[in-house]
């Protein structure tokens, strides 16, 4: 057992001519989550449909939990749970009896089934609508229930592809907390996902996936400083207001017509205190002020050069 | 427990929630024996009493008519999510297929056992001693299981639900234009060569011969090496689209 749990080198995978992954390489350590960012289309299920064994690849070698996934097939499935972008639950079969299902398949007792059945009912919150089929359970549920069943039979690599995709607020944080326990206990988490501030907030280490390629590798913070996408807002009542600020901040991009200038910041306390400041200083009015992180747009644009959130693949 | 009896389960409980097509392929083959044996077998001239006649086919149209059923069945369940789950499981490939295969045998033969059941109280006395029923129910069993397999496979092929329901039609017809319901020899030009030729004809032959208690080697030669065929043509094509299917 190394401390890799996932590794990948070289790895390419073209349908027909149209190349989806073009020389992958990864390592992502036991224990950790390791978040794929990618707009629609960059290639990340088809990298989940890889590792996870669903796809043979073209060329690149591809090993998890120490398994070479083509030849050591069996060895990886049983070593890796799969959530993937839609639900993969039974609708007529109600939540218990999916879980229970699922608990057969894994071979476990019938007496460890139960307890293990029972644990995931409580701890995804789905114990009121065990015995409803899951037809009738909203998206959220579904998606819980969806990753409730990866979790029989306790896998030491679990893959979540966009699991927060199509889901409210509420149900997103409960999945985010899902996900940081399941680290805490252990498990190395694979997760994908179009939206920067999930990955910031969860990952260890971020991939940045554009077209079949990584266009950047690193902690979120490491990732976050390559981008110079963060800037503040204002906003003020007239023209005059506007002309003398952006005297004052050279580096700033004006809008006449909402009479708005975006200043690039870090958004530190600090720099957000001299700019205020200095505003101050010459008495210009702010009518509006707001801080803007960087968003998955901002990181295409500062790593590719384009604005792509819709790249076809 | 194995792969293949969880999954049994599984398609036993989604046939169990549906109680309109259980209803519908235990019912239909009696509702149409009655229709043949009361209100249109009156106008056939067929040696002996028509019910020891169309009995046989009926069984076999049973077999058939439940396969709609069983094409939806397998669509549905590769059009939606949780195959994706079993396929990334350490569970093996051809458990999902051959549930489905028990199960629509399953089903058949509570559909048949209810018919017979049926035909008995309507007069249908077959000469059959065990021996012959022995056979004829092995003999079910064989076609039950080829005409299955090849329906799961059309049924994989199938791009969407509805057309899994088309391409099952086929198969529930063939037994019509065979002797199941009148000899082949009183058909017209052109259907009856079809009949002579098709699988159909020598399988209820056969049913009706071991039924009778006097079988004719020749037609089971032919439905046995029929249903060898069928079977095998059935799984090893399904099997080839399961795993292309991602």
């Amino acid at each position: 057992m190394t401390s890799s749990a996932i590794t990948a080198s070289g790895l390419r995978k073209a349908y027909k001519d149209k190349v989806v992954l073009d020389g992958i390489d990864l390592d992502i350590a036991a224990g950790t989550i390791f978040s794929l960012l990618g707009p629609n289309g960059a290639g990340k299920t088809t990298t989940v449909n890889v590792l996870t064994t669903l796809t043979k690849a073209d060329g690149g070698t591809v090993r998890v939990a120490g398994h070479d996934v083509a030849t050591e097939t069996r060895a990886v499935r049983a070593a890796i749970g799969v959530t993937g972008q839609f639900a993969a639950v039974d609708e007529l079969l109600t939540g218990q009896e999916n879980l229970q299902l699922m608990a057969d398949l894994k071979r476990l007792g019938s007496g460890e089934g139960k307890r293990v059945v029972t644990d995931l009912l409580e701890r995804f919150d789905l114990t009121e609508s065990a015995r409803k089929m899951a037809s009738t359970y909203s998206g959220g549920m579904r998606r819980k229930l969806d990753l409730a069943m990866t979790l029989v039979g306790r896998p030491r690599i679990i893959f979540l592809d966009e699991p927060t995709t199509g889901l409210d607020p509420r149900s997103r944080r409960t999945m985010w907390d899902i996900i940081r326990q399941l680290v805490a206990e252990g498990v190395t988490i694979f997760l994908t996902t179009q939206y920067l501030e999930e990955a910031d907030r969860l990952a260890d280490r971020i991939a940045v996936l554009d077209q079949g390629r990584l266009v950047a590798q690193g902690t979120p913070a490491e990732l976050k400083r390559q981008i110079p996408g963060g800037h503040v807002r204002l906003r003020f009542a007239g023209e005059l207001e506007l002309d003398a600020a952006a005297r004052i901040l050279p580096d700033s991009t004006r809008d006449d017509e909402d009479l708005i200038l975006r200043v690039p910041s870090d958004g530190g306390a600090n720099s957000l205190r001299a700019l205020l400041a200095r505003l101050d200083e010459l008495s210009i009015e702010v009518e509006e002020f707001s801080v803007h992180t960087p968003d998955l747009d901002d990181v295409f644009l500062a790593l590719t050069g384009r604005t792509n959130t819709k790249v076809n693949a | 427990m194995s792969y293949a009896t969880t999954m049994l389960g599984r398609n036993f409980k989604h046939t169990l929630r549906n109680p309109v097509a259980v209803f519908n392929a235990v019912l239909f083959p009696i509702v149409l024996l009655l229709m043949f044996v009361y209100v249109i077998g009156g106008a056939f001239d067929i040696p002996g009493k028509y019910i020891d006649y169309a009995t046989p086919g009926m069984i076999v149209l049973t077999i058939c008519y439940g396969l709609s059923a069983t094409a939806l069945a397998v669509n549905s369940n590769m059009t939606k999510g949780i195959i994706n789950r079993f396929k990334v499981m350490d569970i093996s490939r051809s458990a999902v297929l051959s549930a489905h295969v028990a199960e629509s045998m399953l089903r058949t033969v509570i559909a048949i056992a209810g018919l017979v059941g049926v035909a008995l109280a309507l007069g249908f006395r077959p000469a059959a001693g065990p021996l012959e029923w022995l056979g004829a129910i092995g003999f079910l069993v064989l076609v039950s299981f080829a005409t299955t397999w090849l329906t799961v496979a059309l049924g994989l092929f199938a791009k969407t639900p509805e057309s899994a329901g088309m391409v099952s039609v086929p198969l529930v017809m063939l037994p019509f234009l065979s002797s199941a319901i009148v000899p082949a020899e009183t058909m017209g030009p052109g259907v009856r060569q079809f009949a002579e030729y098709q699988p159909f004809t020598p399988i209820i032959e056969t049913v009706r011969g071991l039924l009778a208690g006097e079988p004719s080697a020749d037609s089971v030669i032919v439905a046995v090496i029929w249903c060898v065929g069928i079977a095998l043509a059935g799984y090893v094509w399904s099997l080839s689209i399961f795993k292309k299917r991602a």
